[in-house]
């Protein structure tokens, strides 16, 4: 079976992790469970690309002055590092707003936010204005 | 230093708002942070109308970062088409930064106003190197820039509503998603041409086209985009965003940020994507199309029964971005430059309208519902007159900016001969002054409550309001300079789909 797959098993896993990644995503109303799809998601991106920069039979791109040498492509590699970055800063401010909603809403599930914000919509947070986004 | 000025626009307007960011966040005096921003956003401005200065005959400015040779390097691209989308952005956020200063006072605690700026600046900056970037993955990055500020000001909307903090992490989510899909599709085109420049791409998809990769990159990429953009269906992160986020962010957000990602998503279509004409011809008539007419009756009709102002607004922001995307769908160079000038028309109504609301919200210390603005035409006749205009234009009526958007968008369809859409987009805007109807009433017809409390008007809030209401007054009387300029954006964007001449 594997060996079927030939070079494209790595593929195959980017598409799992991606549908499982995007399932948990749509499918969770825990707000924390809802980043780590996101994330997962993200990561299956990471791997998408880092399996493109590989050139069958290729070295690591260092030159070596031998102009025989085959490299792999470097550059989404360098991509993807801008990306992991991006995703840090993402799941980042994620979890900060979350846990301010957690200080609002007194839960981080979805559907009792829902219900919260309907029993008393203008509530006001329960940490005073002054005190905030630190 | 003029000339190492002039050389350079393209990079200072992205790297000035950048700079200042980190500055405005290091100080915690209110009107420092504003001062900051407002030399920000006033210098992007300058820079902008330099730019359009420069491209407005047809020109295109390419700008290589660091000197690095396209398609190796980042380059940024500035043509007439680029040059109007920034123009228009910097004019409304210069507005918004004027207008911001007595805004946020009610709703933002003193000492986080400079980091509130901050962000701004951080929103300002990423959208203007969103629409210059001729790189496909820089586009990404400038995309989340952009989109992480713009979470962070909305969730600042929790110091009146704690709602904005489910509003700011559903956008964050759901916009997280939306790049990601973009990224995806970049790495499918990426691994069939071997390049990340928008032109070289454009120049080697013909050779790579009919292979199944391809189609599938494009598909995300614009999927990636129509969230940002936020086109029905994928638009359900707007109305909340919109809505809780400070009033001041609001008018930011409204006025310039789905309008890059429309600028955006009409590069890709024409641009990007011109080597393969028949599939884009199939996505913009099946998908586009279909879902801008979508839009405009799901927005209009959510805005008809909402009784909170701003998010009607943002549930009519919706149905205008609909129009937008039909201008763009139907793929015409007039619909294109329709939705150029309505891609401007649009910036300066919901700018003034939202600037206004934030007004009310300011003077009555308290969320503007329909009951709370009972009689204000009489309370605050100067804030509520220049929403009246803004109102006005956003109806198209006759002398306004919205009339001059609608004639072209109408004559635009009535050259492709779809009568079909043409009695939608009429329907559509019948309905939208029911909802108009709804708001003057209040504001207008209805006696003022008694007992109610006298309400002072503060020029530095009205001043910037009726900028705008006045700008929407001139540019529904004299709309030469918008209309040509849409005209060269729309041929730029063709031309360079036809193989390249300037």
């Amino acid at each position: 079976m594997i060996e079927q797959l030939g070079d494209s098993w790595n593929y195959i896993i980017v598409i799992i992790l991606m549908m499982t990644g995007l399932f948990i995503v749509i499918a969770r109303t825990n707000l924390i469970k809802k980043l780590i799809g996101l994330s997962i998601f993200q990561t299956s991106v990471f791997i998408f690309y880092i399996s493109l920069g590989k050139v069958a039979g290729g070295t690591a791109p260092i030159l070596d002055g031998n102009p025989g040498t085959l490299y792999s492509n470097p550059l989404p590699h360098v991509l993807i590092l801008t990306a992991i970055v991006v995703g840090v800063a993402t799941t980042a401010l994620g979890l900060a707003l979350i846990l301010r909603i957690n200080e609002a809403f007194g839960s981080i599930e979805e559907d009792e936010i829902i219900a919260a914000k309907l029993n008393q919509s203008l509530a006001r947070p329960k940490r005073p204005l002054d005190k905030h986004s630190d | 230093m003029g000339s190492v000025i002039l050389t350079n626009l393209p990079a200072l307007l992205v790297v000035v708002p950048l700079l200042l960011a980190p500055i405005s966040a290091l100080f915690t005096f209110a009107s420092l942070g504003w001062a900051i921003a407002v030399v920000g956003t006033g210098a992007s401005l300058i820079f902008a109308l330099l730019l359009q200065s420069l491209t407005e005959t047809g020109v295109r400015i390419s700008y290589h970062l660091g000197n690095w040779e396209p398609p190796w390097g980042i380059e940024f691209v500035v043509d007439s088409a680029s040059s109007l989308t920034l123009v228009v952005m910097s004019g409304l956020g210069f507005l918004a930064t004027l207008a911001a200063r007595q805004l946020v006072t009610n709703e933002i605690a003193e000492k986080d106003i400079g980091k509130f700026y901050a962000a701004w600046l951080l929103v300002s900056g990423g959208l203007f190197g969103l629409v210059m970037t001729a790189d496909a993955f820089n586009l990404f990055v400038f995309l989340e820039i952009s989109a992480l500020a713009s979470v962070i000001l909305i969730g600042m909307g929790a110091g009146t509503d704690r709602r904005a903090l489910v509003a700011g992490y559903h956008y964050l989510v759901i916009g997280a998603v939306g790049a990601t899909f973009y990224v995806i599709g970049v790495g499918f085109i990426y691994a069939m041409t071997g390049s990340l420049n928008m032109a070289d791409i454009a120049s080697r998809i013909p050779d790579a086209s009919g292979s199944a990769a391809i189609y599938v990159g494009f598909g995300f990429m614009v999927a990636g985009i129509l969230v940002k953009a936020a086109i029905f269906p994928v638009h359900i992160w707007l109305p909340a965003a919109y809505s809780y986020a400070p009033s001041a962010v609001s008018t930011l957000l409204a006025s310039i940020a789905t309008k890059a990602a429309l600028y955006v998503l009409a590069r890709i279509l024409f641009t990007v994507f011109s080597g393969m004409p028949d599939v884009v011809t199939i996505a913009l008539s099946n998908v586009i199309v279909p879902l801008a007419i979508g839009g405009v009756f799901v927005g209009t009709i959510m805005a008809i029964y909402e009784a909170d102002i701003k998010k009607l607004f943002a549930h009519s922001s919706v149905a205008q971005i609909g129009y937008i995307a039909l201008g763009l769908g139907l793929g015409t160079p007039a619909s294109v430059s329709a939705a150029f000038i309505h891609i401007g028309n649009h910036a300066l109504i919901k700018g003034g309208i939202f600037m206004a609301i934030g007004g009310f919200v300011a003077a009555l210390g308290a969320r503007a519902s329909l009951d709370s603005l009972i009689g204000i035409g009489r309370r605050l006749p100067l804030t509520a007159t220049a929403f009246l205009i803004c109102g006005l234009s956003l109806a198209g009526l006759p002398l306004t900016a919205g009339f001059i958007s609608k004639l072209y968008l109408v004559r635009a369809i009535l050259e492709t001969e779809s009568y079909v859409i043409l009695s939608l987009v009429l329907i559509s805007s019948a309905l939208s002054v029911v909802y108009l109807w709804k708001i003057m009433e209040v504001m207008w017809m209805q006696p003022v409550p008694a007992r109610s409390p006298k309400l002072v008007e503060n020029p530095a809030i009205y001043l910037p309001i009726w900028i705008v209401a006045l700008g929407n007054i001139w540019f529904g009387i004299d709309a030469s300079w918008l209309v040509s300029a849409s005209r060269m954006a729309a041929q730029m964007l063709f031309g360079v789909s036809l193989g390249g001449g300037t």
